[in-house]
């Protein structure tokens, strides 16, 4: 039995990977803005099987509450196994050029508060050298591109701070998950119009997370054949790149 | 036709129907989209014809609201979202020894449209319709009120929403009472029968005895072996399965769409007749787990492509007493004499357990239901059947309907303006305006 941490479990790809948890038989601790949304989602847990559930509502943009989720997840479970940082936003790229508010916002976000949050709790991991800290990012990370690069800038320095993460905790046995999903059926993206073959279902992500979690992997794109596309992407020399319509 | 995301699974009429999906059970219904002017909910699209479709207007999609509230396994009452698959109903009921207490022949529909459609499965005779199992449920209408309706509260929204097509408001969450079993599997004997005569005197032996009956007919065989087949009748069973592992959906899955329909006169006769003869014995016992024995065409994914690019019909009827076992014989051999119908043409007796919905379908009578590969002759002949049916009182399944006209449907369901009364202003189909003369 597990005892995992869903940080962002509102969002449809964490609730996804939280039912296989509770299918398991796992303790859950639940970290979301939404209370109502919370208790709904613990409800269906605890009918899915989950040992025990416990929510928090909270802004994970406010820092100063970060110390109190991690010492309430700890005193529920404190053998903590698994840590999932599942929450972010996408802005929309044309308000980020208009105003620096929506641009920063979107970089507090997606990238300052993960870093506030993790800095504290991976010490904790690091000082009782065990657990998984697993991290959804995204490819858009792994090339800036007109289309979405405020977005792509914070998962970038996201992908950084993770891969220093992995480095300095490795003598420490506490593991680091980079998660890479591409197009995802969620309500973050419900206002993209097509749908094309790119596009995966969260259920599947979720499994992928899952599997890659229990193999220790460092690196996940997911689906796998989004490795493929991203090291034609990065490869593309940047006089060409700077021309094209991505 | 461009690919729309919202289909119906006979994939006709087909439209370009626009949704909007509804996240959480607590949220507001949306408005429907610029330039449309009506809601419709939508589940999984498993309905054959156009229930679950809103042509002009908007669909709320409830593909989100898949959760668990509660269950008590030691009572089977369960509380879930109305966009829970039954298929996951069951993935959670079968290990604590419980089962859905009505089961139609696929467990990919939602509890929300296996309620709109109030379906029916093989133990009909037995245990009526899946509305005489719901508790509770709660509608949210388009002014923003939610009422919870059970048989004791709000009783006649209750009736109009159990088999009312989803035309009452969205249903946000369900109860229903489980029925319990010893196990996954089930006891099956198969018997042939040379015609009509020997499916009902069978019918009349197995349905106090078998929980489970039904009948596969072989609709090419006229004359003497007019209406003959396979009897299937069967119980739960104590036995334990060596594989009840988890739901991994499909085996195989028909990969694309063939530019025409693979059903046609030649694979039909050839696939009857090799049915009915690959049962050598008259009887034959099995011990067969719940997945084959409900949903046979569950293992095959997205079957319904065989019929091609115009799509399939779909036809059930009831016909009620001693005369609808005469014009239930006038019909198989004007369908047999064309050499139309399908693989999977099925006869069962429906009994006199009443549900609570206004718009049932299920009323005594036999049952008689089948696809064609859509043809201008198939809707030729789905009117005379048309016209069979209401001669002896009997109705037609509108979660299987394209096609039948308001006249028909009225005739069908005598208390339908009684139900249009507990239609959500809002709130429209396409099947709606087609059986209410209101073309749009």
């Amino acid at each position: 039995m597990s005892q995992v941490l869903v940080i962002g479990a509102g969002s449809a790809i964490a609730e996804a990977a939280a039912r296989i948890y509770a299918g398991r038989g796992d303790r859950l601790f639940l970290v979301a803005r939404d209370a109502a949304r919370l208790d709904i989602i613990a409800d269906d847990l605890r009918v899915r099987g989950a040992e025990q559930v416990d929510v928090l509502a909270a802004d994970l943009t406010d820092r100063d509450r970060h110390a109190e989720i991690i010492a309430a997840a700890i005193d529920a479970m404190p053998e903590l196994d698994v840590v999932l940082v599942a929450y972010g936003v996408l802005p929309d790229q044309g308000s980020c050029q208009q105003n620096v508010e929506d641009a920063l916002y979107s970089i507090d976000v997606n990238f300052l508060s993960v870093i506030a949050f993790l800095t504290p709790l991976v010490n904790q991991l690091e000082e009782r050298a065990k657990g998984t800290v697993a991290v959804i990012s995204s490819v858009a990370g792994d090339r800036g591109r007109q289309s979405n690069y405020v977005y792509g800038a914070a998962k970038s320095g996201l992908d950084v701070f993770l891969q220093g993460l992995r480095n300095r905790l490795d003598k420490s046995c506490v593991h680091v998950l980079t998660i890479k999903p591409g197009f995802v059926d969620t309500p973050m993206t419900a206002h993209i119009p097509e749908r094309g073959l790119l596009w995966a279902q969260p259920e599947d992500i979720a499994a992928g997370i899952v599997t890659a979690i229990d193999k220790r992997r460092n690196v996940v794109y997911l689906p796998g054949f989004w490795a493929l596309i991203m090291l034609i992407i990065r490869s593309i020399p940047e006089a060409i790149f700077k021309k094209l319509n991505l | 036709m461009a690919d729309s995301l919202y289909t119906s699974w006979g994939r006709f009429p087909q439209i370009a129907q626009q949704g909007r999906r509804l996240e959480w059970r607590g949220d507001t219904l949306p408005e429907p989209l610029a330039g449309t002017n009506s809601l419709l909910p939508y589940g999984n699209g498993r309905s054959y014809g156009d229930v679950c479709l809103n042509r002009g207007g908007t669909v709320i999609d409830t593909r989100s609201l898949n959760r668990f509230i509660s269950f008590d396994a030691e009572t089977g009452v369960l509380r879930c979202e109305s966009g829970v698959l039954l298929s996951q109903i069951l993935e959670l009921c079968v290990p604590n020894g419980w089962f859905l207490p009505v089961s139609p022949g696929t467990r990919y529909v939602t509890i929300g449209g296996a309620l709109a459609n109030d379906v029916h499965g093989k133990n009909h005779h037995k245990a009526g319709t899946l509305g005489c199992y719901v508790r509770a449920l709660e509608l949210l209408r388009s002014d923003g009120s939610r009422q919870v309706c059970t048989p004791e509260e709000n009783t006649e929204l209750f009736a109009a929403t159990i088999g009312g097509l989803g035309l009452t408001g969205l249903v946000t969450w369900v109860e229903i009472a489980l029925r319990q079993i010893d196990g996954p599997l089930l006891q099956e004997e198969s018997i042939k029968f040379a015609n009509l005569q020997e499916f009902f005197r069978l019918s009349e032996l197995s349905d106090t005895d078998y929980e489970f009956t039904v009948a596969w007919i072989d609709c090419i065989a006229k004359g003497a072996s007019l209406g003959r087949g396979l009897f299937s009748r069967a119980n739960h069973t104590d036995g334990r399965s060596k594989a009840d592992g988890a739901d991994r959906g499909p085996r195989v899955s028909v990969p694309f769409q063939p530019p025409f329909s693979l059903i046609n006169r030649l694979s039909l006769k050839a696939f009857n007749a090799f049915w009915y003869n690959r049962q050598r014995r008259k009887q034959q016992t099995r011990t067969v787990h719940y997945r084959p024995f409900f949903y046979p065409l569950d293992a095959i994914g997205d079957w319904n492509r065989i019929y091609g690019p115009r799509g399939m019909l779909q036809y059930q009827c009831v016909l009620p007493g001693e005369d609808g076992r005469d014009v239930l014989r006038k019909m198989l051999s004007d369908i047999a004499s064309k050499g139309n119908g399908s693989f999977l043409v099925v006869l069962k007796i429906f009994g006199d357990r009443e549900s609570p919905g206004i718009l049932s379908f299920p009323r005594p009578g036999v049952t008689l239901a089948l696809d064609f590969a859509n043809s201008p002759e198939v809707f030729r002949l789905l009117d005379r059947l048309d016209a069979m049916t209401r001669e002896v009182g009997g109705a037609v399944y509108p979660a299987k309907d394209a096609r039948m006209s308001a006249e028909s449907f009225q005739s069908y369901f005598p208390r339908w303006e009684e139900f249009a009364g507990f239609i959500d202003p809002a709130f429209s189909s396409s099947f709606w305006r087609r059986v209410t003369g209101d073309e749009l």
